[in-house]
Order: structure tokens, then C-alpha cells, then sequence
């Protein structure tokens, strides 16, 4: 089980409250993470990550055990503890506009 | 009685304003999306029920929303948690992919970027959303960086109709200061094959076959920016509007002048006339009176806000040169606020109403074709996009 913290506009987007659980298959990485999020939630598609490149969003990070994952690349293996499920991942939006 | 519904875009979320006839009393219903720019809602002719909206952020991209009970709840179309089986492919509401394939014509890959050089197209934003006047699931989109989408299905899948980026002049397009947008789509009621737009900073198109192919409409325009005064493209055209009785006579508010066109835009003649300055955003048409139009004089270019901060609608009975100041309950002093260009729209009750929105977050009405007005909110995020429907 991964768990997920979303931005609030995502969270309300997807219509969840508090942490996504996704059961991944196969190696914990980012794009299956994505992967299993945009299956489980299609009106996340496109905003994570572009429609046709994939590409992460330019002002959104990934965080997890208190380290910047954002330019991990996409296939890298997620840190043991958010595979376990111990910590979530975070898809954090760049403090950023008014 | 009848009802009136006014769909209102802004920075932060979307507003529906309602009221009966009297106009007088509104219930307003919002945000929806808050925290979201909203460039553009609007209302299905066919069904009012069913309205689009484009909803849009720098961090997450493009959503495109529907709602089928007059905007009471929303949904991405197909983005439904759990997909019926043999529904359309779910998350691709907010999928727009500029048609590169050779079988629609050559691949346009670039157009001018602010430098002179050639830059690629790149998708930004849904700033138009223009639902057909028949048939509830089909919706035209005008994107940033310019071009034409058409859903079939309610918004669920989109395709773009590439023959306007491609009839040849697409490389010669740039953007304006506010981006490379397609921002006007208009229907014409009589000819289901005609379709006008326009775009800030190429011009007015216009294609006779249901959007397969397009031809410049720009004629009798004139940019000072342009040094060919005969130039087909470059023209930085702000908004277009028709009367639906008469869809052969065009009105345009181009970055610069106020000008008319009696021949579906094969020429343009400038009918700016007595008005205190001929750079604006909006223009509109009376719903009763095809030669009754509105402009909103804004400063200069530089200077996005009403001349002497006297915010001033002018209206001319005559489709154009002769002019009225209306300002009977708008501010006439201290006003530095802007109307953009999708921000202005009309009632079709018998007194016909006028409509328009801020960047200051207020949203003017007039129930008396614009002899008065008066603040239906004032307080609203900065207003993007204002529409009206008109209820049984």
C-alpha cells in the first residue's frame, strides 16, 4: 500500500479527503505511482504530470522522508519506507503567485 | 416567469448569479473551483441546463468542467472514478493535442514568437468555450497558443480543427501581450458551415465548411505596428460580435479601433467615430436592436484602465460613429479597473439587460438596454468572463 498526500485543489479535484492509498504493482516508482493515481482518479490526469510527455508539472515537487525526489527519474526506485507504506509521498505545489 | 442567469469567470472561482425578470434581487452561488482561474463558463443553447467551463492554474494545467443541472454540481467529463465499461477514454477531458498528422495537412510545428524568431506551439489554456447552437455535447474550445478544438461528446475527447492553423499563414501568427489566444468563437445561426474567430495577435478567420477550412478576414483593418497596411495576418483582435438576426454583419473591438464589417468580414470599415478612446476589450450587440452596440473605452495599451477614471460604456444606436456615454451608476471618479474581453454579455428579456465584469471583482447590470446600472456583486475575484442565459 503507498500512501499519497495530494494539494488541497487536487484533493478537492479528486474528490478525497486526507491521504490517497494505492495499491502499486510491481517496483514503487514514480511513474507507477502515477500511474495507479491517475487509474484510480482520471480528473488527475494532465495535472501532475503533462498528457502527452508525462513530464512532471514545472511547479509541482515530489517530496519524501523529508527529501526533494522531483528530479529523481521517473523509473527510479521510491525509498523503501514510502514502498512500505511507513511514509507518503508527497506531491507538493511550488509556493508561488497571489 | 422568466429567469436570468449570469455564469461569471474570474480569477479565483466561478460565480452564478441568478435572478427572475425583474432583475432586481440575485442569489449568488459560489465559488466553484475556488482558488482556480476560470476563464470562460457558458450555457448550451440547446439545453441551459448543460454548461461548460474552463477551469485553469499554473500548477496544475487545464480542466475542463460540465455541469448538466444549470451549475448546481460539476464533473470532469470522463473523469468519473470508475469509468463505465466502453466509455470514452476517461481523464482525456483536459487532453488537448494539436493535430500534427499529415493527413490533415501539413504539420505546423511553429509560429512567431515575440522576438521574430519561430517558437512551438504549446498548449497553455482553454480560453473560450463555445457550446453549438443544437446540439448539447458538441462544444468548440479557443486554446492558447491558438487554435480550434471540437468535442462531440460532451467534452470528454477533443480534436482540433488543424485546417485553421493550417491554411498557411500559421508561422506569421505571434502572440499579444496576454498570450497567443484564440478567445472569440461565433456561430452563425442561418449557416451551420460558418464559423468566425478570432485571435490576438493574428486576426479574424472565418470558414464556410463546418470548420475544415479557414480564410483570414481582415481586410480594412489597419495596425500601426503593421508596416504592410495591407498585411492578411497580424492584427491583434480583441473581441467580435454579431447579432444573431443579421450573422453577415460583424462588430470588432481590435486593439486599436472600433470597426464593422456588412460582408461576414471580407472588409472592415472603422466606426469608432466620437469615442474618447478606441482601445478596448468587449463589444456587444442589444439582443433586440442589431445596430444598438457596446464598447467599453479603455486608456491605451499601456494603460489598461477607463480615460480620466471614469468607468464609461458607450453605446451607439447607429451600429457605429455616433456615440453616448453611459454612466448613470458606474463610478465616475477613482476607477482604474479594467473589462475584459470576454466580460460583457446581454440578456434577451424584452427590456434587454447589459452585463459586465471587472477587474476590481464588481459585476455591472442594466435592465434598461444601459441608461443605468447597478452592481450585482462587488466584491468578487478579478472577472474574467461574464455570460448570460436567458431562462423560460
Amino acid at each position: 500500500m503507498i500512501r499519497v498526500i495530494l494539494p488541497a485543489h487536487l484533493r478537492t479535484l479528486a474528490r478525497v479527503d486526507g491521504e490517497v492509498k494505492l495499491d502499486v504493482e510491481g517496483q514503487a516508482t514514480q511513474r507507477s505511482v502515477l500511474d495507479a493515481l491517475e487509474a484510480c482518479y482520471p480528473m488527475l490526469r494532465g495535472t501532475i504530470r503533462d498528457q502527452v510527455t508525462q513530464q512532471r508539472r514545472p511547479f509541482l515537487r515530489f517530496f519524501a522522508c523529508e527529501e526533494d525526489l522531483s528530479h529523481e527519474l521517473p523509473d527510479a526506485p521510491l525509498p523503501d519506507a514510502v514502498a512500505s507504506g511507513a511514509e507518503p509521498l508527497l506531491i507538493i505545489g511550488a509556493i508561488a503567485g497571489g | 416567469m422568466s429567469k436570468v442567469r449570469v455564469l461569471v469567470g474570474t480569477r479565483k472561482g466561478a460565480f452564478v448569479l441568478t435572478s427572475d425578470a425583474k432583475r432586481e434581487r440575485w442569489e449568488v452561488s459560489g465559488p466553484h473551483f475556488a482558488g482556480w482561474e476560470i476563464y470562460h463558463v457558458k450555457g448550451s443553447p440547446a439545453d441551459p441546463n448543460r454548461l461548460y467551463a474552463s477551469q485553469c492554474s499554473g500548477w496544475f494545467g487545464q480542466i475542463i468542467q460540465r455541469s448538466n443541472d444549470g451549475g448546481n454540481t460539476w464533473e470532469a467529463p470522463g473523469g468519473e472514478t470508475t469509468p463505465a465499461p466502453g466509455s470514452m477514454p476517461a481523464g482525456a477531458s483536459n487532453k488537448f493535442v494539436y493535430d500534427t498528422s499529415p493527413e490533415t495537412g501539413k504539420p505546423i510545428t511553429t509560429h512567431q514568437w515575440y522576438d521574430g524568431t519561430q517558437h512551438p506551439w504549446e498548449f497553455k489554456r482553454v480560453w473560450h468555450l463555445e457550446p453549438s447552437l443544437t446540439d448539447p455535447d458538441t462544444v468548440y474550445a479557443g486554446v492558447e497558443d491558438a487554435a480550434l478544438f471540437r468535442s462531440t461528446d460532451g467534452g470528454q475527447t477533443w480534436q482540433e480543427l488543424a485546417g485553421l492553423r493550417g491554411h498557411g499563414s500559421g508561422p506569421r501568427w505571434q502572440p499579444g501581450a496576454g498570450g497567443m489566444c484564440l478567445h472569440t468563437i461565433l456561430l452563425d445561426p442561418s449557416d451551420p458551415g460558418r464559423i468566425f474567430i478570432a485571435i490576438s495577435a493574428a486576426g479574424a478567420f472565418r470558414s464556410d465548411d463546418t470548420g475544415k477550412t479557414w480564410r483570414p478576414i481582415n481586410r480594412g483593418l489597419k495596425s500601426e505596428y503593421i508596416p504592410d497596411p495591407t498585411a492578411e495576418v497580424g492584427h491583434c483582435v480583441h473581441r467580435i460580435a454579431m447579432h444573431r438576426s443579421r450573422p453577415g454583419v460583424l462588430f470588432m473591438q481590435k486593439h486599436w479601433d472600433v470597426l464593422r464589417s456588412d460582408n461576414a468580414g471580407d472588409l472592415w470599415q472603422e466606426v469608432s467615430g466620437n469615442l474618447p478612446t478606441d482601445f478596448g476589450f468587449v463589444i456587444d450587440v442589444h439582443a433586440h436592436e442589431p445596430e444598438t452596440i457596446y464598447v467599453v473605452p479603455i486608456k491605451s495599451d499601456s494603460e489598461h484602465f477607463p480615460p480620466d477614471g471614469k468607468l464609461r460604456v458607450y453605446r451607439s444606436r447607429t451600429g457605429g460613429n455616433e456615440w453616448e456615454a453611459l454612466t448613470k451608476g458606474l463610478p465616475q471618479r477613482d476607477c482604474y479597473v479594467n473589462v475584459l474581453r470576454d466580460a460583457m454579455a446581454v440578456d434577451s428579456l424584452d427590456s434587454c439587460g447589459v452585463y459586465f465584469g471587472t477587474t476590481g471583482g464588481q459585476v455591472y447590470a442594466s435592465t434598461d438596454a444601459g441608461d443605468s446600472w447597478t452592481p450585482i456583486v462587488r466584491d468578487l475575484p478579478g472577472v474574467l468572463s461574464v455570460e448570460v442565459q436567458t431562462l423560460p
